[in-house]
């Protein structure tokens, strides 16, 4: 915009708060002094053109499809094809994990989000002392290949793409799904789909890790090489903002602390060799859709621009696709609400909204009673036609970047890209993002924010409606799912049937195999591979690596 | 008395709630200190002290361990600060020492400061006590190390383990400051990070600042997380402590301390009975008195001395009764 | 000087790393004037109970969100009788179905908080329960 013209606004913005609003708030004062977003950041009463004065639309949008994307990584976006709806799912046995997912894809749903037990993330088999109780609570537990051929039985993996939300095993889970790939004779260069594999926000904010970060960098190296050759159509590892907000974050938190992790993982794979341009265009993230649309869909697109931009400035990607911050939404669990279920159906409408019309590339909505229970069918089922109802009624995916131009939302994206910036600036002068989570400098801010928060809404000074504000008495609901508690012993029935048929020659020598290629510096997934094949199980193979690579261990600041 | 029986069979209840008397309620504790004060002087006493994120906690878990296989039986006191605000503390060594807890030979007891301040040696040294009591061979006290109050708390140990690592930027001039000469035993942690070399040079042109003694502070590397390093500081202590014991140190130093302990004690009761014997009221008409010149201040300070002795004399009676 | 100071234990027991209720209350309680001990993840109901004696609390809070309450509450509450500890009482935070809250009380936790608690019915609750 012309110097002139700004001058002209903010002229007639001055007398308009002199005159007409200064009479206003003399008569109608504000509902409060100030006013902030989900985040915190304090939002003015207008915004004008004032407040993009140095603003260049090319050099800040640009066209979608274009460098820096902030209008999106596809030209049509959904014109072309809508987001892929993908629920996670995932609980009890194989068996009961399999019927669940033949029922989302009977419903529409367009691809397949696997739940893994804790156990199964953490490395240990179902007999294990510590699985006691975990087994199949969270998600399907997985020993061996066994379970996981059931768990795609009749599923044809050429037709769906299917996202595991795996980290410190992700090659073990990944060798299983090609080798079941394998026999239902489907060739790699087939597979579409995502491992999360995203270690670093482990330490930060999940807690399934096994191994150290050095060790754990390698393994994600080696899959980066592995499938870059193998399966070039797989997504090696889906980078994680989302249990990074959901630990308490804020939104501008999310976006530094994911991209930190993110140029981790790039340095890590160019020092051990690879070009940038052969492994980048495989790289993902998974970010969270929270409350406060307008903020949450400039959260995407900054974070697409912040994106853009180290990949090109920082590492010199010359491919676009390795510019091209690609990503999968899920709504904020957290801020559903015990009280009142029913209303956290409008609560994940709106975050679906914001993702979007942040311009996601497949999303998942929360069912209403997660802060009860695992969702039910009945739930789940209102929740994906929440996405079917955006897509198809909402008319929100009828154009590219609906928001794009509104001083509001642009304003906002330009904050996030610069505060995220700072955050990244500074970590990288505490020595990068694993120095700065050794050090607990990362789990301090984020437990700060969260802190934060609890505060606020136990002040009223946020209100979450039917928590802190109007309340009803209510009566507890029913048909929440529960887990057959019946499921641990099974598991472990099934374990040790398989324990005595499979040939224990062939695993001893695929383990002996793993052990030796941990030790030098091969890539471990052929062997891990070998080891799938032998039905060899997920915690004989991370005890293997476990004696060869030690054991994290949690560095929390309190 | 039930309590101290089982504390000298090594019963860890009974030395917890022993320790949280100690906390409490010292007077009471007193009681049960006095009696086992002659089972005590037995263990040897480490101090572990440096900058907040050096990685205290994990160099205590990783020689404990080392001491467990040789049998040796272990007592820890982590110490946190107290918040001066609400009186709260988090308490999180333990974190870091996960493993051990699942030891019954090693008893782990995590202090907040809370309003000690010069009493927090008396605490410590009387916890110190009950863990030796108990049958610790091997106590371990792991303070902050960045003010005086904690060089304090450290001065109880035999020994003094200070730690620290590259890249703290201006900690290290703390330690230069205030604590670098409490240390006996010096460690480099995170030794694979960059300015290690130089972090040692620092430390040993400091050391060289230092009036000549026959033991020469060593500086030793250590990468805690993976152990690396772990056995050769486990064995330099072990050097210093038979050096201290052949060069009649040891003795030397405990002496100091108890010397220290009991001019400490000394002081807080009679701080202790001043508050209890000379009441507010009473001391605000001293105090006018000595304003309007009615008396002097010298005059004042004996009189109420000879209160302080009768009284004290009359409530050691009623005690015994 | 002394003064006296309800301790409590936040423990993790299983697998889940949802930490962030634990780290906020454990905040909360600390700006209520309590100390209180964290001891991280993935803790089995051994750790937490020999943490509890050594550390001689008053309220040990227990916090899962991986749905194994069912059993490892009943499993921790089990070693504290064994061990024959009557003077620490038991509270536990998380997603914790309604239908399970009266057999765990039944099995000796005082109190469940669920989300969206506010953190100062947990600390009204320790300072009733707890005198000093």
């Amino acid at each position: 915009m012309e110097k002139e013209e700004i001058k002209n606004i903010k002229q007639t913005k001055e007398q308009w708060e002199n005159t007409i609003l200064k009479k206003t708030l003399e008569k109608f004062p504000e509902r409060k002094e100030k006013f902030f977003t989900g985040s915190g950041k304090e939002v003015a009463r207008l915004y004008t053109p004032i407040d993009l004065e140095d603003f260049e639309y090319e050099k800040n949008l640009g066209f979608p499809g274009n460098y820096p994307f902030t209008r999106g990584v596809q030209p049509t976006m959904y014109r072309g094809r809508f987001w892929t709806m993908r629920q996670y799912a995932g609980f009890g046995t194989a068996e009961e994990s399999n019927r669940r997912y033949r029922y989302l894809l009977s419903q529409g749903q367009t691809g397949l989000s696997i739940a893994f037990d804790l156990p199964t993330q953490i490395g240990y088999d179902s007999d294990h002392p510590m699985s006691m109780g975990e087994v199949g609570k969270v998600g399907v537990a997985i020993d061996s290949l066994e379970d996981m051929e059931i768990l795609f039985k009749d599923i044809p993996l050429d037709k769906v793409s299917t996202s595991m939300t795996i980290n410190a095993p992700a090659a073990i889970l990944l060798a299983m799904y090609m080798v079941v790939a394998e026999k239902q004779n489907v060739s790699p260069d087939k597979l579409k789909g995502t491992i999360q594999n995203d270690i670093l926000k482990e330490y930060i904010a999940r807690g399934t890790y096994i191994f150290p970060p050095a060790p754990s960098m390698r393994l994600i190296t080696d899959i980066f090489k592995f499938c870059s050759q193998e399966i070039p159509l797989w997504n090696t590892i889906s980078i994680s903002g989302y249990h990074i907000r959901e630990a308490g974050s804020t939104a501008i938190q999310e976006v530094a602390f994911t991209l930190a992790d993110g140029i981790a993982y790039v340095q890590a794979a160019r020092d051990a060799g690879l070009d940038i341009d052969e492994f980048a265009p495989r790289l993902s993230f998974f970010f969270n859709a929270h409350n406060d649309l307008l903020e949450e869909v400039a959260k995407f697109r900054a974070a697409r621009r912040l994106w853009a931009k180290i990949m090109k400035e920082r590492f010199g990607a010359k491919n676009p696709k390795s510019q091209m911050l690609r990503f999968h939404t899920q709504t904020a669990g957290c801020t559903l609400t015990a009280q009142q279920p029913d209303n956290n159906i409008i609560r994940v409408t709106l975050q679906a909204l914001a993702a979007v019309l942040g311009g996601t590339q497949s999303l998942h909505t929360n069912s209403r009673d997660e802060a009860l229970a695992l969702p039910n069918e009945d739930s789940v089922r209102i929740a994906l036609r929440t996405q079917q109802i955006l897509a198809y009624e909402s008319g929100v995916a009828e154009t590219v970047d609906p928001l794009a131009g509104s001083y509001y939302v642009e304003t906002l994206t330009n904050e996030i890209e610069e505060k995220a910036l700072e955050y990244i600036d500074k970590i990288d002068k505490l020595g990068g993002v694993i120095t700065a989570i050794e050090k607990g400098f990362i789990q301090q801010e984020i437990q700060n924010s969260a802190y934060q928060y609890q505060k606020e809404i136990e002040e009223n000074k946020r209100i979450v409606v039917g928590v802190n504000k109007f309340q009803i008495n209510e009566k507890y609901p029913e048909g929440l799912l529960r887990v057959n508690p019946e499921v641990g012993r099974r598991q472990i029935e099934k374990l040790h049937a398989l324990k005595k048929t499979r040939d224990n020659q062939k695993v001893q020598d695929s383990l002996t195999d793993l052990e030796k290629a941990a030790k030098s510096d091969a890539n471990l997934m052929p062997y891990i591979l070998n080891c799938v094949r032998a039905y060899v199980t997920l915690g004989e193979i991370c005890d293997v690596l476990k004696k060869e690579f030690g054991e994290y261990k949690e560095s929390v600041k309190l | 008395m039930e309590i101290l029986k089982e504390l000298l069979k090594g019963n860890r209840r009974a030395a917890a709630k022993l320790i949280s008397l100690v906390e409490d309620d010292f007077t009471q504790a007193e009681i049960f200190l006095k009696q086992i004060y002659p089972y005590t002087g037995q263990a040897i006493v480490i101090g572990i002290t440096g900058p907040p994120g050096v990685g205290k906690s994990t160099i205590t878990d990783r020689l404990t361990k080392n001491l467990r296989k040789q049998g040796t039986k272990v007592g820890i006191i982590a110490i946190d600060p107290t918040s001066p605000f609400t009186g709260g503390a988090l308490l999180g060594d333990r974190i870091r020492m996960q493993d051990l807890s699942a030891d019954p030979e090693v008893f782990i007891r995590s202090m907040g400061t809370r309003g000690f301040l010069g009493g927090l040696s008396k605490a410590t040294q009387a916890t110190i006590k009950i863990l030796d009591a108990m049958g610790k061979e091997v106590i371990f006290v792991e303070t902050v190390g960045v003010g005086q109050a904690e060089v304090d708390i450290v001065r109880v140990a035999d020994m003094v383990l200070l730690i620290t690592m590259p890249g703290m930027g201006d900690d290290i001039q703390i330690i230069k400051a205030g604590i670098m000469e409490i240390g006996d035993v010096f460690v480099v942690n995170k030794a694979d990070r960059d300015g290690c070399e130089r972090l040692i040079t620092e430390i040993e042109m400091m050391l060289a600042l230092k009036p000549e003694t026959k033991w020469k502070p060593p500086v030793l590397k250590t990468i805690a997380t993976s152990g690396t390093g772990i056995k050769d500081v486990e064995e330099t202590i072990f050097h210093y402590i038979s050096y201290l014991k052949d060069s009649g140190g040891l003795e030397r130093k405990r002496k100091e301390s108890t010397r220290k302990e009991i001019i400490d004690l000394l002081r807080e009761k009679w701080g202790i009975l001043f508050n209890q014997y000379i009441k507010k009221d009473f001391l605000e008409e001293v105090i006018t008195r000595v304003i309007q010149r009615k008396e002097d201040p010298y005059t004042v300070v004996n009189r109420l001395s000879d209160i302080l002795i009768k009284s004290y004399k009359q409530g050691e009676k009623d005690y015994d009764q | 000087m002394e003064e006296k100071k309800i301790r409590v234990l936040i423990a993790k027991p299983g697998l889940d790393g949802h930490d962030r209720g634990a780290k906020v209350v454990a905040r909360a309680l600390r700006d209520a004037g309590m100390e209180v001990i964290y001891t991280g993840l993935r803790q089995t109901p051994k750790q937490i109970v020999e943490t509890a004696i050594q550390e001689d609390v008053d309220v040990i809070g227990l916090s899962i969100l991986s749905g194994a309450h069912t059993h490892l509450f009943p499993e921790i509450l089990k070693l504290l009788k064994e061990n024959q500890i009557e003077d620490m009482i038991v509270i536990g935070g998380g997603v914790i179905p309604e239908e399970d809250i009266p057999e765990l009380k039944k099995a000796g936790i005082v109190e469940i908080f669920t989300p969206g608690t506010d953190t100062r019915d947990i600390i009204n609750l320790i300072k009733e329960k707890i005198k000093k």
